[in-house]
Order: structure tokens, then sequence, then C-alpha cells
């Protein structure tokens, strides 16, 4: 690294390595979006924690983030980047996500629904609660209720097509990729539990 | 109770047992429903009645699918004891219970979704235009070859011979005259050096003769003797095949054979 930065001053190095990063993380290479720890070592060098984290401040700006998600599926809250170990790392998958919430009208330009984001959020709660895997026809069920059917298993298919969840040949659902990247699991089940029902809804 | 009753229910108990614990693995049953304990019970009770295969194999299937459910229940206590494990008729209630506009306003609050491009940049579009322009029409990629119609006739074996579609020995016979060939050229050693066994005129003789060599040794009509410090291997013909079932330490031995060794050899021998 010494000798890279020999004729750059220090800023500009960081700068320029910021942008690789930033193209590396934007811009979709594989059939998943988001790039593995080793990969982003290969092309920014054994520096580039160091190298996100620069990025995570001046995304922050934006209201953007770099999350990392381990090999386990699990996401990493709170602990800075350049604290965690190098082969943890480089088995992680890091994405450029949102750092704070949506608005329903903003999820509704992103082409959602309001009926299939409450869908994803019923299906994925649904799995977790149920250790992860779960029966199609038992989501459809709890779907029906209050969709029509035909809209629950297109609904399903949808996400399934997205990578929220994935399905086995004998017909049981999981969660997938990105559930795994783009929601906080944990947070999603308490906030479900902690939530009052509406009195116009209640039974 | 005879022999032969107390076989059939046993039968039935493991056929029943297997039942059990496939409907709780594939069915997502709470895998606590299966008595282990109880089922060892049995299984252990009729086993000293098996004795044909299919009965044992019946048997291990039990064992085998209850082997499934124990861990079934072991992931089952590590989930419970996550910060993960819900109730999931508490949550079942309360998701009937939130209407959609509560659960939408929920889930936005945990969800992050990812953020990316998909963009062609000009260095991409560049090269692209530059393939197409050098890709050729579909006409011309899959057009069929041209073919033109010849009368069947008959070839006779030494024309296969000449055409080298035929070997004029069979493979067997190649190897006999070799080893033949080995035994009347070694010395009072009863060994010669492996280049000078397998060097030929020609490069394409040398690999050939490689190649064949490398078959006496491995079906034991000969053998090696490498010297790695001297740099030198010699190969020694057998009185007697010796197959290599009989032959206690086994080893693959690589040899490169390139053109530049060849010639190097030629050279030694002052060709």
């Amino acid at each position: 690294m010494a000798s890279a930065k020999r004729g750059l001053s220090k800023k500009a190095y960081y700068s320029r390595k910021v942008k690789r990063a930033a193209h590396l993380l934007f811009f979709r290479r594989h059939r998943k979006p988001g790039v593995k720890g080793w990969e982003l070592r290969k092309k920014l060098g054994a520096d580039y924690p160091k190298v996100l984290k620069l990025l995570d401040n001046y995304l922050a700006r934006l209201d953007l983030k770099v999350n990392v998600v381990f090999e386990e599926g699990e996401q990493v809250q709170g602990e800075p980047i350049e604290k965690m170990k190098p082969e943890q790392l480089d088995k992680a998958r890091f994405y450029i996500t949102l750092r704070g919430d949506l608005t329903p009208t903003e999820a509704k330009m992103m082409g959602w629904r309001i009926d299939d984001i409450a869908g994803l959020a019923i299906t994925i709660s649904y799995i977790i609660s149920r250790k992860g895997k779960v029966e199609r026809k038992e989501v459809e069920k709890i779907l029906k209720e209050k969709l029509p059917g035909w809209r629950a298993e297109a609904n399903i298919d949808r996400y399934i097509r997205a990578g929220y969840i994935t399905q086995d040949e004998k017909g049981f659902l999981y969660l997938d990729w990105r559930t795994k990247a783009e929601i906080n699991q944990k947070t999603l089940v308490d906030l479900i539990l902690g939530k009052e029902a509406s009195p116009q809804s209640a039974d | 109770m005879s022999k032969t009753k107390t076989k059939k229910l046993g039968l039935e108990q493991l056929q029943r047992i297997i039942d059990l614990c496939s409907s709780v693995e594939e069915r997502g049953l709470d895998p606590f429903l299966v008595d282990v304990d109880d089922i060892i019970k049995i299984v252990k009770e009729f086993f000293p009645f098996w004795e044909k295969p299919e009965e044992l194999c019946l048997d291990a299937e039990a064992i085998n699918r209850l082997a499934s459910v124990i861990k079934l229940q072991g992931e089952w206590v590590r989930h419970r004891s996550t910060s993960l494990y819900t109730d999931p008729f508490l949550l079942g209630e309360k998701i009937q219970k939130l209407d959609n506009e509560s659960l939408v306003e929920i889930f936005l609050k945990v969800w992050r979704p990812i953020v990316e491009l998909e963009q062609i940049s000009p260095h991409s579009f560049l090269e692209a235009v530059k393939y197409w322009s050098q890709l050729l029409p579909l006409e011309e990629r899959w057009r069929m070859p041209e073919v033109s119609e010849f009368e069947a006739g008959a070839v006779s074996r030494s024309d296969l011979i000449k055409e080298r579609f035929l070997d004029e020995k069979t493979f067997a016979e190649r190897l006999e005259a070799l080893w033949e060939e080995l035994k009347n050229r070694v010395g009072k050693d009863e060994k010669m050096l492996y280049w000078d066994f397998i060097g030929a005129e020609t490069f394409e003789e040398t690999m050939w003769r490689a190649y064949f060599t490398s078959f006496l040794v491995t079906y034991g009509y000969a053998s090696l003797e490498i010297y790695p410090f001297e740099n030198k291997v010699y190969i020694k013909p057998n009185e007697k095949p010796v197959p290599l079932s009989k032959k206690r330490n086994v080893v693959s031995v690589p040899f490169s054979i390139s053109f530049e060794e060849w010639k190097k050899w030629r050279q030694q021998r002052g060709d």
C-alpha cells in the first residue's frame, strides 16, 4: 500500500478507491447484487474495510449505507466494518442499502402495491415463526384471508422471483438471500408482536 | 406367541415408526410428538428376531428415520433458545388481527432495499458494437456443410491400416513384442536405462514406445528402478508378468517426454 501511495497523496489514494468501491457495489456484476469480501479485497486491496467505511460515511449523507451480510445470513448491526475479522469479511457479501425508512408512497413508486408489501411482511414473519420452513399452502391460506386467491399465489411467485423466499421441490418455503440482506428479521417479529391491532380491524 | 407372529408384529411396528417419523419430518410437525425412548425400546425388543436382509434393512431404516427426528428435536431446542423464537400461533393471531396498512407500516421500518443500477458504460457499448460488427449473420453461422454424395464401397484391411484407421498389430501383440525386445536388449545387468529403451529415431516413435512401455510396467511385464540422486531411471524386464495386485508398494511415476528432452537424448548418444 505504501508503494501504491508513493505517487499519490493519502486523500487522493482513498478518494480513488472509494470511487472504485462505489462502482463495484452499485452496479450489478453477477446474477445476484452485492459483492463478496474476497472480491473487494482483490479489486481494492487489503485495506478495503477502511475504504468501505469511508464510502459508508459518504453515503450516510444520501441516506444509504454499506450493508454486510455474513455467509450464514446474519446481518451485521452496529459493529464497525473495519473491526470485523478479515476471514469473516472475506466470506461476507456487501450491499448498498437504504439507511433510513421508506414511506408508503416511496414504496409504491418502487413498483410495490400496499397489498404486495403486506403480503411479503406476512410471508416472511410466518416463515420466521415456523423455524424458517413452512408449507406453501399454509402461507397461501393466510394470504387468501385478505387477498383474492389468484393474487395470493401470484404474490408468492413474485417473492420467489425477487429472491425474498425460495421453494423446494416438496412445496416448502424458506427465506432467501434478499430477505437476509434487506430485512432485520428480529425487529420485524418484535414489531408485529408489539403492535396493537387497530379497533376497526380487531375481532 | 409364535415366532412368526412376533416377527409379523415387529415388522408392522417398524413400518409404523418409519411412517410416524416421516410425517414429522415432511409435514413439519412438532418433533417431540415422537417418544424416542419408547421407539428405541420397541426396536431393541424385536431386533433379535431379524434374520433376512430385508428385515434388517427395515430396522436400519427405522433407526435412520428416528435419527432424523432427534436431529429435528435438537434444531427445535436451538431455535427456541434464540431471540428469533416466536410462538407461531401468537404471531398468526397478530397477523390476522392487523390490517394491511399497519403491516406495511411495520415492514417499512425494517425493510432496507438494496440499491443497484443496471447501466451500460460507453466502454461496454463500444465493445458490444465491435462484437456485433464482427458477428456473422445467422444464415452463415447455421449453414449446413456442403456434402457430396458418394457411392458406398468396400475397403480392405490393408487400406485401413495404411490410412491409420486400424493398427497392424493388436495391443497385446505390440506389448508382447516390446517385452521380447526389452528382454533381448538388456545386458548382463538385466536392466537398461529407460530413455535408451524408449528413445527412437523419430520423436513420434519415441512417444509411441513411451506409451506402450507405460503399459509394460503397469501390467507387470517390466519394473522400474529409480535412482533420484543420480537422476537415472532403469527398466528391467520380468521373467513372467507380475499382476499389480501381487505387488506390495505400488506407486505411479509420471515421466515428461518433451521434444527438447528427446533432442538432448539424441545429442548425448552422438546422433
